[in-house]
C-alpha cells in the first residue's frame, strides 16, 4: 500500500500538514511550524531569558505571538508587577502585536478563541498547560515549558512526538443541568490523571453535536487533567459560527478530521444518560463522585471563573440559579468572568447585577484563585467549590485547604445552600 | 555521566503544585524556588535534599501545570537525577530541556527504598541499587532526545543551528 494513502487520524494529518508531509506515523518525533505561541506573566519571563540565549535578533513572526498577562493580575505583589513588567516590556521591545494589557485582557484561554487567534486546524503551544482549550475548534493546541515556548519564538518551530489517538464517542441526550464540565469529569474518573498521557483525546457523538462551543471549550481544556496531549473536535456549524463572530471567514481555514478507518488506540463508548452532576473531590480531578451520593459537606467558598468555566454560558447557568436570591451568609462566592467581553456582555444581560445583590463578588478577569495566586485564598480547614480545574494539595491556598471541582450548576447551587449541592 | 547518592521516595501522581506551589511564582529565581521546593509534599525534603540527592517516583510525575520553575526548584535543591515509571508529558520536556537527568524504569522505581544508595549510569541506561545488588536497564530515549541531551539542552540545540546560520 502506498504510504501517502494510509489513513490518518486528525492528529496526524494536522502535524503532517505541518512539517510539510503527507503522512507521519504515531511514536515518530517531527520538528512541526506553530501558528502561535502564547505565555503568561508567570512562564513568559522565564521564556524571555531563554529566547535572548538563542542569539535571536527578532521573533519569527510579530504576529503569531501572543503575550497575556492573566495569572497574578493585576499585578498581586511586587515581586508579580515585576514579572508583568518584563513582558510588557518584551512585547513592546520587541513589537509583539498580540499583547494584552490590562483593561483589554482576558483568561487567556478564553481570551484568545474570542479575538480570532485560533483557526481550525491550527496547530499552537503555549507556556500554560490549558493552552489544549483550542482543540473545541478544530485546532491542535498543547502546553509546554518556558524553554520550548522561548525557542518557538525564536525559530517558529518547536518538535512533537506524533501521539496516538482515542476516542470518546458520547451519543444520547445529557441530563439536566449536566453540562461539559460533567462530561470531562466523567471521562477522567473514568480513565484517570494519566489515562491519555501523551494521548490525543479526540470527542465525537451525538452528545458532542449537540453541546455548545463553551462546553466544547471546557471539555479539550482539561484533556490535560487526563495527561493528554491534544482535546480535539471536529469542526461543525457551530465551531463555524463561533470563528466567524471572531471576523474571520471559512476561506482562512482548512478543516481536518480523522479517515474513518483511521487506527485508533482506543474507542471509549459513553452513554450521555450516564452522566450526573459531578465533582472532582479532594485532591485529584480523578478523584470523580456524584454529587447526591456526596453526603453533607459544608463549605466556605465557591469560585465561578477560570480558563474551563468562566464563559458566558457559565455565567448564565450560575445566573440561573443565584438571580433573586441570597447566597449562603457563610460562604464567599467569587465570580470572574473569563474576558472583558464576557464581563460586558454578562453586565448588559443583567447577570452582575443579579449576582451582586445575591451577596456576591464579581471579579475582573483573572486566573487568580484557581491556582491559589489571589483573589480567594483558602485559609487552613477550609473547602471550596470552584469550577475551575484542578484540586491538588494546597492549589487554592493552605495545604490543608480542599477544592471539589464542579461545573457552574453545582456551584451556583452550593453557594446557595452552604453545602455541595444539586440545583433544586 | 554516572551519579551516585542515596534516594528520596514518592508516590504517584506527584503533581506541579506540591513541587513548587504557585504561591512561590512570582519569581524566576532559581534558589528562592528551590527553597519551597516539595513544601507542601514533604515538608522533611529541605533537609533530606542534603543527604539524598536522587528523587525516586511512582507514575506521572510532575503532573499537572507547565511550569518550568517545577524541574528548576527540583534542580537548584540540589537533586541529580530523578528515577520514575512514567512522567507527565511537559514536565518531560522541561526536565530535558534545562539539563535536569530523568530516567523511565518501571521495575526500578517499584523497588528503591527511600536511603538506598543508587548508581546510574546516564551513557548506559545502567542503574545499581548498591544496597540491596540489583541491577536494572533503561530503554534508551529517543535518538532526537539523546541529541537534545548530549547537547546539554533545547537552548544549545537551537543556538548552534542560529551560529550556524550567521
Amino acid at each position: 500500500m502506498n504510504k501517502n494513502k494510509k489513513s490518518q487520524t486528525a492528529a496526524q494529518k494536522i502535524l503532517a500538514k505541518h512539517c510539510g508531509k503527507e503522512y507521519v506515523e504515531t511514536g515518530e518525533i517531527v520538528n512541526a511550524n506553530v501558528d502561535l505561541v502564547l505565555g503568561n506573566d508567570i512562564t513568559m519571563p522565564l521564556a524571555i531569558e531563554e529566547f535572548k540565549k538563542t542569539g535571536a535578533k527578532s521573533v519569527f513572526d510579530i504576529n503569531k505571538i501572543a503575550i497575556v498577562p492573566d495569572h497574578f493580575t493585576p499585578n498581586k505583589d511586587i515581586k508579580s508587577a515585576q514579572q508583568a513588567k518584563k513582558i510588557r516590556e518584551f512585547a513592546k521591545e520587541y513589537d509583539i502585536k498580540n499583547y494584552f494589557e490590562i483593561g483589554c485582557m482576558g483568561i487567556e484561554h478564553a481570551l484568545i478563541p474570542e479575538k480570532g487567534l485560533v483557526l481550525p486546524g491550527n496547530l499552537i503551544i503555549g507556556a500554560d498547560s490549558h493552552t489544549c482549550t483550542y482543540g473545541a475548534l478544530g485546532a491542535l493546541s498543547t502546553g509546554m515549558g518556558s524553554t520550548d515556548i522561548g525557542m518557538a519564538m525564536a525559530t517558529g518551530r518547536t518538535w512533537f512526538m506524533v501521539p496516538g489517538t482515542i476516542k470518546f464517542n458520547l451519543n444520547g441526550n445529557l441530563k439536566q443541568w449536566v453540562t461539559g464540565k460533567d462530561i470531562i469529569l466523567y471521562i477522567i474518573g473514568k480513565i484517570g490523571v494519566d489515562g491519555a498521557l501523551y494521548k490525543s483525546m479526540e470527542f465525537t457523538g451525538t452528545t458532542i453535536d449537540l453541546i455548545s462551543m463553551d462546553e466544547r471549550f471546557t471539555i479539550a481544556n482539561m484533556a490535560i487533567e487526563a495527561g493528554a496531549k491534544f482535546g480535539f473536535f471536529n469542526v461543525d456549524k457551530k465551531t463555524i459560527d463561533f470563528i466567524e463572530k471572531t471576523g474571520k471567514d471559512k476561506k482562512m481555514f482548512e478543516v481536518y478530521a480523522s479517515d474513518e478507518n483511521a487506527e485508533y488506540d482506543e474507542i471509549i463508548n459513553i452513554a450521555a444518560e450516564e452522566i450526573d452532576l459531578l465533582v472532582a473531590a479532594p485532591h485529584l480531578p480523578s478523584n470523580v463522585k456524584k454529587v447526591k451520593e456526596l453526603g453533607n459537606i459544608k463549605i466556605d467558598q465557591v469560585v465561578i471563573g477560570s480558563c474551563t468555566n468562566g464563559r458566558i454560558e457559565d455565567l448564565r447557568i450560575a445566573n440561573d440559579i443565584i438571580a433573586g436570591k441570597k447566597v449562603n451568609s457563610e460562604v464567599r462566592t467569587i465570580i470572574i468572568p473569563a474576558t472583558q467581553k464576557i464581563y460586558l456582555d454578562a453586565l448588559k444581560a443583567g447577570y452582575i447585577e443579579n449576582f451582586i445583590k445575591a451577596g456576591c463578588v464579581v471579579s475582573t478577569p483573572t486566573c487568580g484563585p484557581c491556582l491559589g495566586g489571589h483573589m480567594g485564598i483558602l485559609a487552613e480547614g477550609e473547602k471550596a467549590v470552584s469550577t475551575t480545574n484542578r484540586n491538588f494539595v494546597g492549589r487554592m491556598g493552605h495545604p490543608e485547604s480542599e477544592v471539589y471541582l464542579a461545573g457552574p450548576a453545582v456551584a451556583a447551587a452550593s453557594a446557595i445552600t452552604g453545602r455541595i449541592s444539586i440545583p433544586e | 555521566m554516572i551519579i551516585k547518592d542515596k534516594a528520596i521516595k514518592y508516590g504517584s501522581n506527584v503533581d506541579t503544585d506540591v513541587i513548587i506551589p504557585a504561591r512561590y511564582l512570582n519569581t524566576i529565581n532559581e534558589k528562592e524556588l528551590a527553597a519551597h521546593c516539595f513544601e507542601d509534599l514533604d515538608k522533611e525534603f529541605a533537609e533530606k535534599v542534603k543527604e539524598s540527592k536522587i528523587v525516586v517516583a511512582a507514575d506521572n510525575f510532575g503532573c499537572g501545570s507547565s511550569r518550568e520553575h517545577a524541574p528548576l526548584a527540583i534542580k537548584a535543591s540540589g537533586v541529580k537525577l530523578i528515577i520514575a515509571k512514567s512522567y507527565a508529558r511537559i514536565f518531560f520536556r522541561n526536565a530535558i530541556n534545562i539539563g535536569l537527568p530523568v530516567i523511565v524504569n518501571e521495575q526500578a522505581a517499584d523497588d528503591i527504598s527511600e536511603g538506598d544508595t543508587i548508581e546510574a549510569d546516564l551513557d548506559k541506561g545502567e542503574i545499581k541499587n548498591i544496597s540491596t545488588g540489583m541491577v536494572y536497564l533503561t530503554k534508551p530515549f529517543p535518538e532526537f532526545i539523546q541529541t537534545l541531551i548530549s547537547k546539554g539542552g533545547y537552548v544549545n540545540y537551537v543556538k548552534d543551528k542560529f551560529d550556524k546560520e550567521n
